[in-house]
């Protein structure tokens, strides 16, 4: 088995589940307390990774990410390397590829959070970063932690768009479902059996994991 | 002299007040479920804002172009379910809004509301296992512990069990008058009303109708709606047909009662010719036997009979044909002496002041 790829897939999906969770925690709240009319627009565009082909994501960051692109430009400029093919391009490709997996489960916790909580609080003196951080978070903990889960899981087991951002670089941007895909393109069935089995196995215990989590099963009540 | 003033409009309220922030300082908002006093007091506190303005002492808190959120407002509010937070301690709930102070003084404050609420026994307590009673002590001490400036109760004691209720009604109020902050409670509630307030200002319809001490506004409501909300027992049409040097002479069916304004009162006075509610409180009629005497000098004495009784703890309710619908309250010793059973004969007596008349529109 290419443990060199279960190891890149890892820290990829570790560092994706880090950086979302700073980055959904703001949208989701803004999304969850706004009052403001166009949130749906927002909401929609997070969600667009769900609907759309992983192809046609890829597509669209691979252009962002040349050369004819500012942002790609600039990158090149600033590092001297390109972001397509790269391990940093991945890991922008998988955070916007996975948005809505964190944002999602953290927009349904926070909706249920009572609205008088948070009015309580910032009659309190608190302003609305601290009200988030203090009431809104704490509890919704199994929100958290499905999107954690979520995310992670999501982004160990995504394909298209790391094959179209990323290519097949053995420790830079091979991920565990790629190396199964190049086991199958050369007749290797045993490792691509085996690699498969463990990326079933690791998805179903994630996905009984967030169930439960949902259920609250494990979401522990703060009590003595 | 310093004083909130608000008008709010927002939705179909439209409600003028001013509360003073000095002297006696419980202001009720007092009127029907869905008169808008709930949303009065979420634009006092700025959870909502009004098309109208609001201002405190020189403040301005929201005139459309200004605005002050809440944070900044430095009040207290309270809602009918407390709104503690479920995840931190009694303690913890109640520092809450002590950001800015010191970690000593901040426990110092804490104590001292959690005391003056009587609420110190639960300090080490966590929310989800306070009853209702408690949980609602803990959050009036959330509420005082930062010194607000201005108090804001949203029907604090409505969520509770009534024996609960009657026991809190009444340490509320002493400690609203020993802590000496500005407040402004909503409540649908009369006896709440006459127990907190030391005014009264009455919302019906997302207007405001009257306003002032609870007696004036109990005793004498200034407009047929205000005379429903405040729940006169007896409060009959009838026509003034005489004025003697402000003696009235009113018509009510077959009857003529005679009627005498207080002075003060906000009432407008009518006069001879107008169509009128003759407002009459149920404490203020007594029932003498029939020809039998009758202590003073009570301008109304009429015949009646009785035709139902209810028990209203203490009292009991006689509601008598007087020739027009007339509640009386007695005690239940004078019940028995005068041998009050349905179908019985009995003289009402009510004197003139007692009769409160309210202009109806023409």
């Amino acid at each position: 088995m290419d443990w060199q790829a279960v190891a890149l897939s890892l820290r990829l999906a570790g560092l994706t589940t880090a950086i979302l969770l700073v980055v959904a925690v703001p949208v989701a709240a803004w999304l969850a307390f706004s009052r403001r009319r166009w949130t749906v627009v927002v909401e929609a565009l997070v969600a667009l990774p769900l609907v759309l082909p992983p192809t046609v994501l890829g597509y669209y960051l691979l252009v962002a990410f040349g050369t004819r692109s500012p942002v790609g430009r600039w990158w090149q400029e600033t590092t001297g390397s390109t972001l397509a093919f790269s391990f940093t391009g991945l890991l922008i490709a998988s955070v916007l590829y996975s948005l809505p997996f964190a944002v999602q489960p953290l927009l349904a916790a926070f909706a249920g959070v009572d609205r008088r909580l948070l009015e309580a609080s910032s009659v309190l003196g608190r302003s609305w970063p601290s009200t988030v951080a203090r009431v809104v978070l704490p509890l919704s903990r199994a929100g958290l932690a499905t999107a954690a889960v979520l995310t992670f899981a999501h982004t160990v087991g995504e394909f298209g768009v790391v094959l179209m951002v990323g290519g097949n670089i053995p420790g830079e941007t091979r991920t565990v479902s790629i190396a199964v895909y190049d086991s199958v393109q050369a007749f290797d069935t045993a490792t691509a059996g085996r690699t498969s089995l463990l990326l079933l196995v690791f998805s179903l215990v994630v996905l009984t994991a967030t169930y439960a989590l949902q259920r609250g099963r494990l979401a522990v009540w703060p009590r003595p | 002299m310093s004083e909130l003033v608000a008008h709010v409009r927002r939705h179909v309220v439209d409600a003028r007040l001013s509360v003073p922030l000095s002297g006696p300082p419980v202001t009720a908002l007092f009127g029907p479920s869905g008169s808008g006093k709930t949303t009065v007091l979420r634009v006092l506190a700025g959870l909502d804002r009004t098309r109208g303005s609001v201002r405190f002492g020189d403040e301005m808190w929201d005139d459309g172009r200004v605005f002050v959120p809440p944070r900044r407002r430095g009040i207290g509010y309270l809602v009918q379910e407390h709104a503690l937070f479920p995840h931190l301690s009694v303690r913890d709930n109640v520092a809450y809004g002590l950001h800015a102070l010191r970690p000593v003084d901040r426990r110092v404050r804490v104590e001292e509301s959690l005391t003056a609420a009587g609420a110190a026994h639960l300090a080490g307590r966590h929310v989800p296992e306070l009853s209702g009673g408690e949980a609602q002590r803990v959050a009036l001490a959330r509420a005082l512990a930062p010194r607000p400036r201005l108090l804001l109760l949203d029907e604090p004691l409505s969520a509770l069990d009534a024996p609960t209720r009657a026991r809190l009604r009444a340490d509320l109020r002493s400690v609203l008058v020993a802590q000496g902050v500005p407040t402004v409670v909503v409540t649908h509630d009369r006896a709440e009303a006459l127990a907190l307030a030391d005014r009264v200002v009455v919302v019906v319809d997302g207007t405001v109708r009257q306003t002032g001490t609870p007696q004036e506004v109990f005793d004498r409501p200034a407009d047929p709606d205000v005379v429903r909300v405040v729940g006169v027992e007896t409060a009959v049409p009838g026509r003034v047909i005489g004025d003697e040097r402000g003696l009235l002479s009113v018509r009510v069916g077959e009857r003529v009662l005679t009627s005498a304004e207080v002075p003060g009162s906000q009432a407008p006075v009518p006069a001879v010719g107008d169509d009128v509610l003759v407002c009459i409180r149920a404490e203020d009629v007594a029932l003498a036997a029939v020809d039998g005497p009758a202590a003073g000098s009570p301008r109304n004495r009429l015949r009646s009979r009785v035709v139902g009784l209810s028990d209203q703890g203490a009292l009991v309710r006689v509601d008598l044909d007087a020739g027009f619908a007339l509640s009386a309250y007695v005690t239940r010793p004078a019940l028995d002496e005068l041998d009050l059973r349905l179908g019985a004969a009995v003289d009402a007596v009510v004197k003139s002041p007692a009769v409160h008349l309210v202009r109806r529109a023409a």
